[in-house]
């Protein structure tokens, strides 16, 4: 008799362990489906607008054959944040169904505002994203160009962050954006 | 009999002169030629002496120079060539990638010449604070370089 109870409540235990194995797992696969650059732009606004851009630039095709997709710029690595990035991903797919930049034009017209949204994020986490693949630490300046090694040490003295020299490198900068009064430093946004 | 020997000495007469055009005409093609052959030997094709049927010689790969402190002007008003790689800078109708270092308000924290002042004129002659559009494609006039020789070789000097 008493044997048998043990035996239920080990068979439970090992049930729950079972199915929070396969419900973690599925929850985690669900959500790395959605962290993929073929699930960002199966939405015509990103496959129309920055996907189009990406694919001049540096971060997509370069000598070494290393690529940089749209979750390893714009979705953090680390899991709590990303969780918090994917709950605020409401909002974006609440603007989807409203079609709020459903046209390039209209996405033109918020991209300044878009834009700065990003920047923002990347400047109050020190360009958290960047820093998955950039740092300082490995940067050897011996082998880059003069002008970025000096610009880089600067960088480092004066506590600048990726973005703040570094913007639209990915995408186009927005129309009514100037980078002259922009200079990290020097004018305060 | 009379009338047979008249065809054939019609015929005879009309051989010869038959003949008399062939070889005019293969003069001409010897003398066409030699006179091709000769002057063949003396011109080169831009792409180099290999055969139609041979692959031409692959000329060495460039990129782009990086030349610190710029490169001297051949003449004088010649637009300035660029010393630097530009693919990462986009000129479009939102942003002129250049002008990140090269305007009036950056110029110096970049260390970068300025934009002339020619630049900021209009057609009609006044003066602007933003570059004027006919000079706002600035590879228009401003090219990098390879460092590639000249195809052809010439004297060619630079204004010192």
């Amino acid at each position: 008799m008493n044997n048998g109870k043990r035996m239920g409540g080990f068979t439970l235990i090992l049930i729950g362990i079972i199915a929070g194995i396969v419900l973690w797992g599925g929850f985690n696969t669900a959500m790395e489906a959605t962290n993929t650059e073929e699930f960002c732009i199966s939405c015509h606004e990103m496959e129309q607008a920055v996907y189009q851009e990406l694919q001049d630039t540096i971060h997509f095709s370069n000598r070494t054959g290393v690529r940089a997709t749209c979750p390893d710029c714009h979705v953090p690595k680390e899991w709590i944040h990303k969780i918090i990035r994917k709950i605020k991903a409401s909002n974006e797919l609440y603007h989807k169904m409203l079609g709020t930049i459903d046209t390039v034009e209209k996405f033109e017209e918020k991209r300044l505002e878009l834009a700065q949204n990003v920047w923002k994020e990347m400047k109050d986490t020190d360009s958290r994203e960047c820093r998955n693949c950039h740092n300082f630490d490995s940067m050897d300046f011996d082998r880059q160009a003069e002008r970025s090694a000096d610009r880089h040490d600067e960088a480092i003295d004066a506590g600048y962050t990726c973005i703040d020299c570094h913007k639209g490198i990915a995408h186009s900068l927005p129309a009514g954006y100037d980078p002259a009064n922009d200079l990290p430093g020097e004018a305060e946004e | 009999m009379g009338l047979l020997m008249n065809s054939q000495l019609i015929y005879r007469a009309m051989m010869e002169n038959e003949m008399k055009k062939t070889i005019l005409v293969m003069m001409a093609a010897v003398l066409t030629l030699f006179f091709t052959a000769s002057a063949m030997s003396e011109v080169m094709s831009l792409r180099g002496n290999s055969d139609l049927n041979a692959m031409a010689e692959k000329p060495a790969k460039k990129t782009v120079q990086s030349i610190k402190g710029g490169i001297a002007r051949s003449y004088k008003l010649q637009p300035p060539m660029v010393p630097h790689t530009t693919d990462k800078y986009e000129i479009n109708l939102k942003n002129n990638g250049c002008m990140k270092c090269h305007s009036e308000k950056t110029y110096k924290k970049e260390k970068s010449p300025k934009v002339g002042d020619s630049h900021y004129v209009t057609r009609d002659g006044k003066t602007q604070s933003t570059i004027s559009s006919r000079r706002y494609f600035c590879n228009q006039c401003h090219a990098t370089q390879m460092g590639a020789e000249p195809l052809v070789k010439n004297m060619f000097e630079g204004v010192k």
